[in-house]
């Protein structure tokens, strides 16, 4: 049986729309203590992968010189919202090509645009 | 309650988020509808319960029909027996549907493990194994010594080593009830339970005296 229909989810409409390969901010709640604040982590989504409550994404990003990558849960309450930041053309689904590359080698091109 | 549980199937596992936003491993089974095949009362048997029958299967042989005529339950194809409190409060042909379930109930579930064939002492009683260096050959997942020398000159009786692992009952006690969708009689149940999907389980309330855990 097909375990993806079994609970129920509500899409939360502060996440935007968005594909691989796109550059993305995630406003992540992180509970501190008794606290609770706002952490945006931004970058590339490498991969989403689709299975219903369990549906994920992950999104890496150079910090400092070293490659960070980060996996969300889509439908998460922890996730506060998501901006499509920029939107990227890409050919593959999975873009773990891009974890040999750096700087330069490592851009992605912006969908939409006309060719010159 | 009059009856302590029911009979259903494992699904499979999902992920369900609690209002904090943390994520919980939830195992999703189908409980019931089982109906009432007999009832075994302390003049007649010497014990009480409940048999209960739960699912189809194409044709029943004759000794089946026949024990299955005074419920009418149909081609039942699993009848397992369960304790009741009160036998005089259920009729043999009683259908019993997963109403009894609520969200934050806890319950235990009994099921037959996955079998895991003629396993090592590693995989079976979590052994540590061998050195995986150090010029060591053929030793990296044996059990050591299995006793003395010649005194006692024997293996001792009940000492763990390979051999048969899982294909067994298995209960996990004190499962927390996350949801009941009684529409689709589907259950989900907070953490793993054992054997496979599509497998038979027993769900019972755990016991009001049972120590809290988890």
């Amino acid at each position: 049986m097909d375990m993806s229909s079994v609970v129920e989810v509500t899409a939360n409409p502060q996440i935007k729309p968005f594909r691989v390969g796109d550059t993305v901010r995630v406003a992540v709640k992180v509970v501190e203590g008794d606290k609770e604040r706002i952490q945006n982590f931004e970058g590339v989504v490498i991969k989403r992968r689709n299975a219903g409550t369990s549906t994920n994404f992950t999104v890496r990003r150079i910090s400092n010189g070293i490659g960070v990558e980060r996996t969300f849960l889509v439908y998460s309450p922890r996730i506060d919202k998501l901006d499509v930041l920029r939107e990227g053309r890409v050919r593959r689904a999975k873009l773990f090509y891009l974890r040999g590359l750096t700087g330069k080698a490592a851009r992605i091109k912006e969908r939409g645009r006309t060719r010159k | 309650m009059a009856i302590e549980g029911l009979l259903g199937t494992k699904l499979g596992m999902v992920q369900t988020f609690d209002p904090k936003g943390n994520v919980h491993g939830c195992t999703v089974l189908e409980a019931g509808p089982c109906v009432v095949t007999q009832i075994r009362t302390k003049e007649r048997d010497g014990y009480e319960a409940v048999q209960l029958g739960y699912g189809t299967k194409k044709r029943l042989n004759e000794p089946e029909k026949g024990h299955l005529q005074a419920s009418s339950a149909g081609n039942v194809r699993y009848l397992r027996e369960f304790k009741a409190d009160d036998i005089a409060a259920l009729t043999i042909g009683q259908k019993l549907t997963i109403d009894m379930f609520k969200a934050g109930d806890r319950v235990d579930v009994t099921a037959i493990s996955k079998g895991r064939g003629f396993a090592g002492v590693v995989k079976r009683h979590g052994f540590s194994g061998g050195p995986k260096t150090h010029g060591q050959s053929d030793r990296h997942r044996a059990p050591g010594s299995i006793g003395s020398g010649t005194t006692p000159g024997r293996v001792l009786k009940g000492l763990r080593m390979a051999g048969h692992m899982g294909s067994k009952q298995v209960t996990v006690k004190n499962l927390e009830v996350v949801e009941v969708n009684a529409a689709r009689g589907i259950l989900l149940v907070k953490g793993p339970v054992p054997g496979a999907a599509s497998g038979l389980v027993k769900i019972r309330h755990t016991k009001p005296d049972a120590p809290k855990q988890r």
